[in-house]
């Protein structure tokens, strides 16, 4: 039977056309990637440590199932209908740019019923996926949420190249359909049955639109549908390399090497142990090419969406820092740099060029931008490289000179004596009741209370080890300290980019660890904690007090009086390093459930979204620019849950909140307390 | 330009609780760390700005027993370019002019364009740069707080004089100059970079090396001899607060608003 119009694969001009528009397609795309990909072989080695198994699961929950998108409920929609429909007309889309010069192809499995059934699902997923791109076009145009916004100091808007990608795809979806409808149109003006477009889709609607429609024009919209398709296609997919889209392609790998241990940081070079550091020339990120090959894909990974900043405490209260742009800066960088013709250019260091040394010192490492990150791109894995080469150059601002020396000469930022580590455990009232024993003093217990420095000297910090103390004693269990022998964890150390000095801390700390033979670790520091269990390589396990709370509770070893002043309500800050590095929200909670007439409220911003108190450890020191302070903003919001009693079980988030109190003026009204403290006055 | 910057190992105030010792002619140095003087520091960090810009190199020098041998390493890892250490049991307790008669034979031994000092050390004398210049027979500048090479053989200096002005002048090179703090932003220096210096060479020198006659250094010669050191009583209108630090400040408020400091 003769055909009613002619397909692109039944002549050979068009399909000389096809095949041309194809090869120059695809020639085009692979230059560009190829250039793209050039200053990844010039990168720092990753080896993204970790079973194909973990990964093949990472990829199907953040990748396919796309798991966090839903934490922007319109914008994850959207997003999710727009990558399905991505999915299923991948499909679609290879087979038709085949048949361009190879009439008749099917993809193998899609014929008969089965391709019966695709032809359905895929009219509707094209109609599907331009009304999504409506949505979106008139959300970015018109609505534009103020989370893209691009603020002056960081270059132009991206609103243009957003709706330009938008046009590629609707331009995809119509030109697709018109295909479909003119040969359909067709086949009905011969009485022909042809492969009815689905009831209600964009083709169908062609179809009808297209009813009376001259065979002749119908023959020429089947041709110019198709190979509008085809420019749109191979003009789309060239464009990924170019900007934000290129996430597209770079998504599937990104997520498939995201990381695994959270809460971890990269090891100054992957490669090199520990006791090879001193042979390394360099340390840390300088230059573009100092970042790994992972972490340059990151840049390339991200898709612009704003959620990370969204997120970030250090932008919320004005700091210069913004995780987006530290992606989007770097890309730029490296656009410029490897451009896609021509040399590439020398390259320049990274702080003092494209970063500023505040940018670089203003994050807290608290993870929100990475928890919100739907392509799981890391950030405090590079600021940590980034600090690295400036400690390595001496470009360490005075205020964290101090607490470095401080740390190097006596084991604490404070610059106090080892020997006054133990002073708290001395006050005669609380001496009176609980006897703290001293492991690196000869005396034996089978747990080691690991306290960390603000806990040891700082006066109002030392009641979180009394209170944690007193509640051990409670739960029955025999425990001591390291006393003088005890050096800060090191955990803001490392994190803040004095490797050495943190290797010198936990050297010292190991060894004083395992002489005093204690097979259980606890600390009520989230510092401390991530820094034993996760930057230490100990052979005890590690708890915080919390887990230890939690299981004294459930096993009955604990109980509490009911709360002398009741009528109050409490709320839970999470701490970052409690919570979002290590997972454990339920602990605390569960421990202030089991106080008998505790009224508890959640704020609106907890668990995983939790906003950082401004910063543990050395960030004490740092005298960040700023127009806000984060513990401020938290206060509020604790206000704005209605709670009378902030409680958090970090000293860190004590200070930081308590301080915050004062500052708004709440001093009276509302008041922070740590999880010990409130746990070991209800002690019976 | 050749660089010589004489530094001296002092203790920790930030690190140490001073408190005086039991004779009462020095203070308590047990559990005691000692760091390089602040002064001497930011005196290092100028003169490696200098060298950057101009060329040349860097000689750190100090007096003092086998412990500082730290102060060396740590401003060699800042950048110097050598070290010299002057460790004899004859030195030991010399006086200012005992401690710039050392010096200014350090300084004989190589050919130097600048020395540099810190404006004074833990003991507040302030007084071996400008005796060293003597010595020397080379122009003084004390508390010099910007520096500048104004052309060959002579420098460009600031010093912040009363009432917080700045005075400029010009010093013919060679010369010595007493650094203030301020001057710039000392780089850090971490482990890694003293690590990285663990097995430089650093000539030990004493007396005779120095070609110093023994009657001219030391306790023996020192004309100038601290006889006692104590903590002020306190006088009439002086109140001391006691307590914890919240209590402390409580009472300071109270203070304050009394006086009228606050309202």
């Amino acid at each position: 039977m003769e055909a009613v119009i002619l397909s692109p694969g039944m002549l050979l001009p068009t399909q000389m056309l096809s095949l041309v528009l194809t090869l120059l397609g695809l020639g085009i795309f692979g230059y560009l990637l190829r250039r793209r990909l050039a200053p990844l072989s010039l990168a720092s080695p990753d080896l993204r440590p970790g079973t194909w198994g973990q990964r093949l699961a990472g990829l199907l929950k953040y990748w396919l199932a796309q798991y966090k998108q839903p934490r922007y409920p319109l914008a994850g929609l959207l997003h999710i209908l727009l990558f399905l429909g991505f999915l299923v007309l991948s499909l679609r889309t290879l087979t038709l740019i085949l048949i361009g010069f190879w009439d008749g192809f099917t993809l193998p499995g899609l014929s008969g019923q089965a391709g019966h059934f695709y032809a359905l699902i895929k009219d509707y997923t094209a109609t599907l996926v331009l009304v999504v791109v409506v949505v979106a076009g008139v959300r970015r145009g018109l609505f534009k949420p103020a989370r893209y916004a691009v603020p002056p100091q960081y270059g132009h808007d991206h609103t243009g190249e957003a709706l330009l990608v938008l046009g590629f795809i609707a331009t995809l979806m119509i030109s697709e359909s018109l295909f479909e409808a003119s040969l359909q149109a067709a086949l009905n003006q011969a009485g022909q049955a042809g492969e009815p477009p689905a009831p209600g889709s964009l083709a169908w609607l062609m179809t009808l639109a297209l009813a009376g429609t001259a065979r002749d024009t119908l023959q020429g919209l089947h041709l110019g549908g198709y190979f509008l398709h085809d420019l749109a296609f191979f003009g789309f997919l060239c464009l990924l390399p170019l900007g934000k889209h290129f996430h597209v392609l770079t998504s599937l790998p990104n997520v498939l090497f995201m990381k695994l241990k959270k809460g971890t940081v990269k090891p100054v070079r992957w490669g090199v142990g520990e006791d090879k550091l001193d042979d390394l020339e360099s340390f840390g990120v300088k230059k573009f090419e100092d970042f790994t090959w992972k972490h340059m894909l990151d840049f390339y990974s991200c898709a612009d969406c704003g959620r990370c900043s969204d997120n970030c405490p250090a932008n919320a209260v004005g700091r210069p820092l913004s995780p987006r742009f530290l992606t989007i800066k770097a890309r730029d960088y490296a656009f410029a740099h490897y451009p896609l013709s021509g040399a590439n250019l020398e390259p320049e260091p990274l702080v003092g060029g494209i970063y500023s040394e505040d940018e670089i010192w203003s994050c807290t490492t608290c993870g929100a931008c990475e928890e919100e990150c739907p392509l799981m791109i890391e950030y405090i894995d590079k600021i940590v490289d980034l600090r690295r080469g400036l400690v390595d150059e001496g470009e360490v601002p005075a205020s964290l000179q101090a607490p470095f020396k401080a740390l190097d000469k006596r084991g604490n930022p404070f610059g106090k004596k080892e020997k006054a580590r133990a002073d708290w455990s001395q006050d005669p009232d609380f001496a009176a009741q609980v006897e703290v024993k001293l492991l690196a003093e000869g005396e034996h217990a089978p747990a080691l209370y690991f306290v960390d420095s603000i806990t040891s000297y700082d006066p109002r910090m030392q009641d979180i080890a009394r209170a944690t103390a007193r509640l051990l004693q409670a739960c029955g269990i025999d425990f001591g300290i390291l006393g003088k022998a005890e050096r800060d964890s090191g955990h803001e150390v490392r994190r803040f980019g004095e490797e050495m000095l943190f290797q010198a801390l936990k050297e010292q700390n190991t060894e004083a660890i395992a002489e005093s033979g204690a097979t259980r670790i606890i600390t009520a520091d989230p510092h401390a904690f991530n820094a034993l269990k996760k930057d230490y390589a100990l052979s005890q396990p590690v708890e915080h007090i919390s887990q230890t709370l939690q299981q004294a509770l459930a096993e009955g070893r604990l109980s509490f009086k009911p709360l002398a002043q009741p009528g109050l309500v409490y709320t839970l800050h999470d701490p970052c390093y409690l919570g979002r590095h290590n997972g454990l929200y339920a602990p605390a909670r569960q421990v202030l459930d089991a106080i008998p007439g505790l009224k508890r409220v959640e704020m609106a911003r907890s668990q995983d979204r939790s906003f950082c108190c401004g910063g543990g450890g050395l960030m004490l020191f740092y005298e960040p620019v700023e127009e806000a302070r984060m513990g401020q903003k938290r206060v509020e919001m604790a206000a704005a849950a209605g709670a009378d009693v902030i409680v958090t079980a970090c000293p860190f988030c004590l200070v930081n909140i308590e301080d915050a109190i004062k500052t708004s003026g709440l001093e009276g009204k509302m008041r922070v307390m740590d999880l010990t403290e409130l746990a070991s006055a209800q002690l019976g | 330009m050749e660089i010589l910057v004489c530094i001296k190992q002092v203790p920790d105030t930030a690190e140490n609780d001073i408190e005086l010792a039991k004779g009462g002619r020095d203070i308590d140095r047990e559990d005691m760390v000692y760091s390089i003087n602040e002064w001497d520091n930011y005196a290092v960090e100028e003169a490696i700005q200098l060298r950057d810009k101009v060329g040349g190199s860097i000689t750190v020098v100090t007096i003092g027993d086998e412990e500082a041998d730290d102060v060396l390493r740590r401003q060699l890892a800042m950048g110097a370019d050598r070290g010299l250490h002057v460790c004899d049991q004859a030195l030991a307790g010399s006086d200012g002019l005992g401690l710039a008669t050392i010096l200014a034979a350090v300084a004989r031994q190589g050919k130097y364009d600048l020395i540099l000092t810190g404006a004074q050390a833990d003991d507040c004398a302030g007084q071996v740069g400008g005796m060293l210049a003597a010595l020397l027979d080379v122009p003084f500048a004390a508390l010099v707080n910007q520096v500048e090479v104004k052309g060959q053989g002579v420098l460009r200096i600031g010093r912040e004089v009363a009432g917080g002005d700045q005075e400029i002048s010009e010093i013919d090179l060679p010369c010595v100059l007493s650094i203030q703090t301020g001057i710039n932003q000392p780089r850090y220096v971490g482990i890694r970079g003293i690590r990285k210096v663990a097995s430089v060479e650093i000539p030990q020198l004493d007396a005779p090396a120095l070609g110093l006659d023994p009657a001219s250094v030391g306790d023996k010669a020192a004309r100038l001899k601290r006889l006692d050191y104590f903590v002020p009583q306190g006088g009439p209108g002086a109140q001391m607060l006691t307590g914890k630090p919240d209590q402390l400040a409580a009472q300071l408020v109270e203070i304050l608003k009394a006086k009228g400091g606050l309202r």
